[in-house]
């Protein structure tokens, strides 16, 4: 999530799901809590039931909507139209809280002479370079000093010597001026930029009548300030588009604008689709990041040796400046004895990147024949992929397969389904059975960073296996082929250490060791010397420590103690942090940069909202919760400039986001996102209407891999004239697999179907239960048609759009079925993350059956 | 050796279960968010067969009704537009509106229409003050079929008896909550002792008419809509903000008197023949047949 | 084991009887009316012999499970009141997992499906993994590089990929991580983040 780390330095949710309780008012966009985190949204009734005002501003009226007060109707892909209207109403009616706003964001910085904004260029910054499709960066930095990103990828393209420039850090303080007066402070840029997001253009650009929304942005700012809270809840609805990570950037702007961030009942709360996604997004089965949210060296990139990756990933000033120690300490964890200063602590023994290897271009990759061996563990892209048709007809083009799955998913019978000839497909395909928790041991983290053990209770059935016990016995079986080797290209695989106890007869590796090694112990090539750390503080980058994942250092802080598996919630008396339930990364903490709970002075700004303060007497912070802040930092602390301070050093008792450079929340974000540093309201590839706000028509820098399997529908093209959104059901879990092959969920959405609003349905003779069939340039799909109220036209500029929903857990498996929602999407990408646009599209529909 | 928490109701209900009190549940729809765990924990405790019959196309609902099979249901009503042709919504009175949704179940009538049809002794009235289908006397005859005035009780095709919610009566016994309010998300469900019930219920309809939801008003609490035509109270009542027959309940539930009286007078000679057998067995016992007191 | 007497059968036949208990004054709509099932009906719970804390394997809500077995087999699963996220409640699938785990679609053995087949046919564990390895050896021997002809250092294979890890343990995906990526040199390594 580059959108939160770029804004507030983590890259997670900043409160805990219980928290939302405490909240004074909720929005609710980009995602369906009710029905995709039903338990989540149990908070939100329990703060409702306390007086909060509950909104939901999504494209269909949802069983979100149902319990909301205020619902506002939003086409799908105009968010930021929206929040930067929302963050328009707050600046020209001067509804910020100040004394926050202007101490720990960025709000008072100067930005460098040169910047342009898109008010200005009509819907590109400066630094736009037409050819390479891409921006350079130096335009946006802070006047005088170049600033490291605090997403994984710290080095940022620059013109100039990116190391000499962010060394600037530790001369003096960042330029502000206090007074906003500068016309080229963030105060005032951000003016400049959404002064044309007026409630009259919100209404035109996203159909949500005016006085809707400013209803909202009534209800949201008289419900933050010192004595009140905003919660903001999202989900894959803002992920998924070609603008997604500036969606959720445009929410983090105006939770810090009013003052909500670390703050009980405030902040932002992603809400994650997969039981440990968070998990696999830290300890990352990721293609661009090491353990711990370290950058994967990358061949294009000045990362040669390990001195070149230490130098231009560290950070100068804030906690990153630790990167050394967590990089040094995962290589010995990894290479163990074989790692030496002598060779780079093992640095070269590891891949290079060399461009975008994500899941849209790997499905590419598949289909094109560069990737010939996948490995599938518990995922079903047939079902769940953009472009699913040209996935499922990819797959031939593999010479193996392993699907690990509890059962045959769509992708594991790929070969035999449909259309498919099995005689001239040569795939070798391997389907074997797993476990699930229950039946294995390890631990999952939540989508508020808890991580939770899970215990094995019974043995899975027949010759079903865990992921850790095939990972375990596939590296022991190939690290036996390799071990006479003294190729050096098999240098890594022999010295991979790969030393996990097995237990029973099934020999399956105790998931608490390794579990062990992800925390981290004192580094000895006998694991019995070894001793675990119980904070990241301890680790070192002299090779002395050993840490497989820096932020889950304290999730098994003793020989005998598994914290994620410790079970004592606080009681009814509070405080309600529940600091012995589990273990949160980092270090406990439960409520991210929750230093800025209390104001400069180290004071709670209220007694109805305190949660961290400063004991003048102890001389620390104190209070419910962990400190996110060094313990014993006065908030009146300031740096000595004189003596060049690095690290935390160069972070005053007042800057509460220590993970960036310069300790403040980035209203603007001077590097790490690709496509601007505020977040700026462009159409989807997709489309049926011209961009009311820019000439810029989407967003220039989304990636959107052209190929003849995957072409896409111009602007407002008349062939495919409605919007398209898809979306999960409670009833059924993500691909669909597992709740599909269960009766008692199956039954409850027992089959596929299309959302279309009455008014369309009129308009093409079509009634509920009726066949249609919806086609894009990808792939044409029949479903059964649900005519509701619950969708509505929009009036997008002047013009009626229609909109129609389709969720897309369905396939040919199970006892739920239906057709494949994901062959009418296709691989377009936001520029950051690469992620889908897969929540707005265009499409035709009509009443029929595809002929088959 | 017991894995259970002991008074896990205690945790998850904020009641013990003790016999001799009277338990029930209180659906308050305005929290209910349509999304069904009821019905699948009850199902998935109770080891109810899946029916799949199909999209419906009743908005959300594809379970249809209360069955032998299927023992809560989650009913949803689309007023997205309040009135035919009229405006969509945007802003809504607090708590759950315009798409209604409602969490059915067996009420537990006090008394109980279909317990006093039953011949057999099948339909009893449990030391929770719940009514129970014993499937272990159940003849499958019937007659608590149409006596029942809310349609809940059902035959089951393969084993050819009656079935219905049990209000978890073996869940009870082990000082558990039922399974569908254990689930529940968001409290919707509440189970709990009646007397408790019934108050947390009527604050609860002041709170919301103090909200302005003064459409907010109890199903089967005693005196209230649903109570009515001998049945003093239902043991499972609702909070409803709009018409019973919105909600598939019926306005004026009616117990049909006597119509089915145990048919034990031909029995009788027979029955003096056993008083001794009675006297050496058991002593004497109190007890009533409409729930108790 | 003593045998039963008629007399005893009689007798409990009389006991489960509800007429003799009516005319003793209980009630028949009550407890004259208890049948031997009622009487003796206790939770399923109670058997289990081992109890376990869990983590619902669907939405990232995070909500406590307990698990109850006895003799290696699963009871039921429920929602554990303790969790200040769930506080005993589940969702329709989490409320799901003990029919998910007890599904009758779960595979219970390795399928293969050799190149142009068109069935599936059973493997054994063993020899499967056998030949997984050997295929994993042959592909990355067959596509790894060193460095791009520029000279500049890639150490990685473009053709070995892995999809998945989102619904997967922690300590798996750092097996995964660390296997693929660290010894491998695998840089296709995704999981559903983006999806």
């Amino acid at each position: 999530m580059p959108s939160l780390g770029a804004t507030y330095g983590r890259g997670a949710a900043t409160l805990p799901q219980w928290d939302v309780a405490n909240a004074d008012a909720i929005l609710i966009m980009g995602s369906n809590m009710a029905e995709s985190h039903p338990i989540a949204y149990r908070f939100v009734l329990q703060a409702k039931q306390k007086g909060a005002t509950v909104m939901h501003a999504d494209p269909r009226f949802t069983r979100t909507s149902a319990m909301a007060d205020l619902y506002a109707p939003v086409r799908a892909g105009s968010d930021i139209a929206f929040l930067g209207g929302i963050i328009r109403h707050i600046l020209e009616n001067d509804l910020w809280f100040r004394e926050y706003a202007l101490h720990y964001t960025n709000l008072a910085t100067i930005i460098d002479e040169r910047f342009r904004g898109a008010d200005e260029l009509d819907g590109v910054f400066s630094g736009w370079d037409e050819e390479g499709r891409r921006y350079v960066y130096d335009s946006w930095q802070y006047e005088g000093m170049t600033v490291p990103s605090s997403l994984a990828e710290h080095h940022v393209n620059t013109t100039e010597s990116f190391n000499d420039e962010t060394k600037r850090l530790s001369h003096a303080p960042v330029p502000q001026d206090l007074t906003l007066e500068h016309p080229n402070c963030v105060y005032r840029i951000m003016r400049r930029h959404y002064a044309r997001y007026t409630p009259e253009m919100v209404e035109r650009v996203t159909g949500c009548p005016a006085d809707v929304f400013l209803k909202v942005c009534e209800a949201l700012t008289r419900n933050s300030g010192r004595e009140r809270t905003a919660t903001i809840c999202y989900a894959v609805g803002w992920t998924h588009h070609s603008t997604g990570v500036q969606i959720i950037r445009a929410a983090a702007i105006i939770q810090a604008l009013l003052g909500n961030v670390g703050r009980p009942g405030g902040g932002i709360l992603a809400l994650r689709g997969h039981t440990s996604i968070q998990g696999s997004t830290d300890i990352p089965t990721l293609y661009n990041m090491l353990p711990g949210y370290l950058p994967m060296p990358h061949a294009y990139k000045p990362h040669d040796t390990l001195k070149d990756y230490l130098e231009i990933e560290e950070t100068p000033t804030g906690w990153w400046s630790n990167f050394p120690k967590y990089a040094v300490s995962l290589f010995r964890a990894w290479y163990g004895d074989a790692a030496t200063p002598g060779n780079d602590w093992g640095y070269d023994w590891l891949p290079r990147i060399v461009g975008d290897h994500s899941q849209l271009p790997l499905t590419l990759a598949v289909r094109d024949g560069i990737i010939k061996g996948l490995f599938v563990m518990g995922q079903n892209p047939v079902v769940g992929s953009s472009n699913a048709g040209m996935v499922r007809r990819g797959l031939a083009n593999l010479e193996w397969m392993v699907v690990r799955d509890f059962t045959e998913t769509e992708t594991a019978a790929f070969w035999h389904h449909g259309d498919a000839r099995p005689q001239d497909i040569a795939t070798e395909v391997f389907l074997m059975p797993c476990t699930f928790a229950g039946e294995k041991a390890g631990s999952f983290t939540n989508t508020h960073r808890l991580v939770q053990w899970h215990d094995a209770v019974v043995e899975g059935p027949g010759d079903s296996r865990s992921e850790l016990w095939f990972m375990h016995h596939l590296a022991l079986r190939v690290k036996a082929l390799y071990a006479g080797s003294t190729d050096p290209k098999d240098a890594p695989v022999r010295h991979l250490t790969w030393d996990y106890p097995v237990r029973g007869p099934k020999q399956e590796p105790d998931a608490e060791a390794v579990l062990k090694e992800i925390n981290g112990y004192t580094w000895a090539s006998d694991p019995a010397e070894r001793r675990q750390i119980a904070d990241f503080k301890d680790l070192k980058d002299d090779g002395s420590t050993a840490c497989g994942c820096w932020i889950y250092c304290g999730a098994f802080p003793a020989d005998d103690h598994n914290k994620t598996r410790d079970r004592t919630p606080d009681g009814p008396d509070g405080p309600g942090t529940h600091l012995n339930w589990a273990f949160a990364w980092p270090s406990n903490r439960r409520t991210l940069n929750n230093r800025a709970s209390a104001d400069p002075d180290g004071k709670p700004w209220s007694e109805r909202k305190r949660l961290l303060w400063w004991d003048a007497e102890q001389e620390r912070w104190t209070g419910h919760d962990e400190p996110d802040f060094p313990e014993e930092k006065p908030p009146h602390f300031e740096p000595d400039w004189d003596s060049k301070p690095t690290g935390m050093d160069a972070i005053t008792g007042n800057d509460p986001f220590i993970m960036i450079a310069d300790g403040k929340a980035s209203l603007f974000v001077p590097s790490g996102l690709k496509d601007g540093p505020l977040p700026t309201h462009y159409e989807p590839l997709e489309s049926p209407v011209p961009n009311p706000l820019y000439k810029q028509q989407g967003n220039p820098t989304a990636k959107r891999w052209e190929h003849d399997d995957n072409e896409l529908h111009p602007i407002g093209d008349p062939a495919h004239p409605y919007v398209l959104t898809t979306y999960r059901l409670t009833e059924h879990h993500s691909g669909g697999a597992p709740t599909r092959s269960v009766p008692t969920t199956a039954e409850l959405q027992p089959e596929g179907f299309a959302e279309i609003p009455p008014e369309l349905a009129a308009e093409l003779g079509i009634t509920t239960l009726d066949w249609v069939v919806l086609e894009t340039a990808r792939g044409a799909i029949e479903t059964r048609a649900l005519v509701t109220e619950r969708l509505r036209p929009f009036v997008i500029d002047g013009r009626r759009v229609h909109q129609i929903g389709m969720p897309w857990h369905y396939g040919w498996h199970g006892y739920a079925t239906g057709d494949i929602a994901n062959v009418l999407t296709a691989c377009v990408g936001d520029p950051n993350t690469s992620m889908h646009e897969n929540k707005a599209l265009t499409c035709a529909l009509r009443k029929g059956r595809l002929a088959r | 050796m017991t894995a259970l928490i002991p008074d896990e109701s205690a945790l998850t209900a904020g009641t013990t279960v003790r016999p001799g009190r009277r338990y029930g549940f209180f659906t308050d729809t305005t929290l209910c968010i349509g999304c069904k765990a009821c019905e699948v924990a009850c199902k998935e405790w109770n080891a109810l067969p899946a029916d799949i019959p199909g999209l419906t196309g009743m908005s959300y609902d594809n379970t249809v009704d209360l069955s032998a099979d299927t023992w809560r249901h989650v009913l949803f009503v689309e007023k997205i537009a309040p009135q035919a042709g009229g405006e969509r919504v945007t802003t809504m009175p607090p708590f759950q509106s315009n798409w209604l949704m409602m969490s059915d179940v067996c009420k537990h009538c006090s008394p109980a229409p279909c317990l006093e049809a039953c011949p057999t002794g099948s339909l009893f009235r449990t030391e929770f003050d719940t009514v129970v289908v014993q499937q272990d006397i159940c003849n499958g005859c019937g007659y608590c079929v149409p006596a029942c005035p809310f349609g809940v009780v059902d035959l089951n095709l393969s084993d050819g008896k009656a079935h219905k919610c049990t209000l978890c009566y073996d869940r009870l016994k082990g000082g558990l909550e039922p399974a569908c309010a254990k689930s529940c998300p968001t409290d919707s469900i509440q189970f709990g002792e009646i007397d408790d019930l019934t108050e947390r219920a009527r604050g609860r309809v002041e709170e919301l008419r103090g909200l302005g939801r003064d459409d907010a008003y109890l199903y089967g609490a005693p005196g209230t809509p649903g109570a009515t035509g001998g049945i003093e109270r239902l043991n499972a009542f609702f909070l409803l903000t709009d018409r019973p027959e919105v909600y598939n309940l019926p306005e004026h539930p009616t117990r049909p008197a006597e119509r089915f009286a145990p048919g034990m007078a031909a029995g009788l000679a027979a029955v003096a023949g056993l008083t001794l057998a009675a006297a050496l067995l058991f002593g004497r016992n109190g007890g009533g047949d409409g729930g108790r007191p | 084991m003593t045998r039963r007497t008629i007399a005893d059968r009689a007798r409990g036949f009389l006991r489960e009887w509800s007429i003799p208990r009516q005319i003793a004054g209980q009630s028949h709509r009550d407890e004259a009316a208890r049948s031997s099932l009622s009487r003796d009906l206790r939770p399923r719970l109670e058997e289990a012999d081992t109890v376990g804390t869990g983590i619902c394997p669907y939405c990232a809500v995070g909500c406590a499970q307990r698990l109850y077995a006895r003799d290696g087999r699963l009871i039921h699963v429920e929602g554990d009141p303790r969790s200040p996220i769930n506080q005993g409640t589940l969702c329709p699938k989490g409320a799901a997992t003990f029919g998910l785990l007890t599904s009758p679609q779960r595979l219970q053995h390795v399928l293969y499906r050799a190149p142009h087949a068109d069935r599936w046919e059973v493997k054994p564990l063993d020899w499967a993994m056998d030949r997984i390895a050997a295929l994993v050896k042959r592909t990355r021997d067959e596509t790894f590089v060193r460095e791009l002809p520029d000279g500049t250092r890639v150490n990685h294979t473009l053709g070995l990929a892995s999809l998945g890890g989102a619904t997967l343990d922690n300590e798996e995906n750092y097996l995964i991580k660390k296997f693929f990526s660290g010894g491998l040199g695998m840089v296709w390594i995704e999981n559903q983040a983006r999806v």
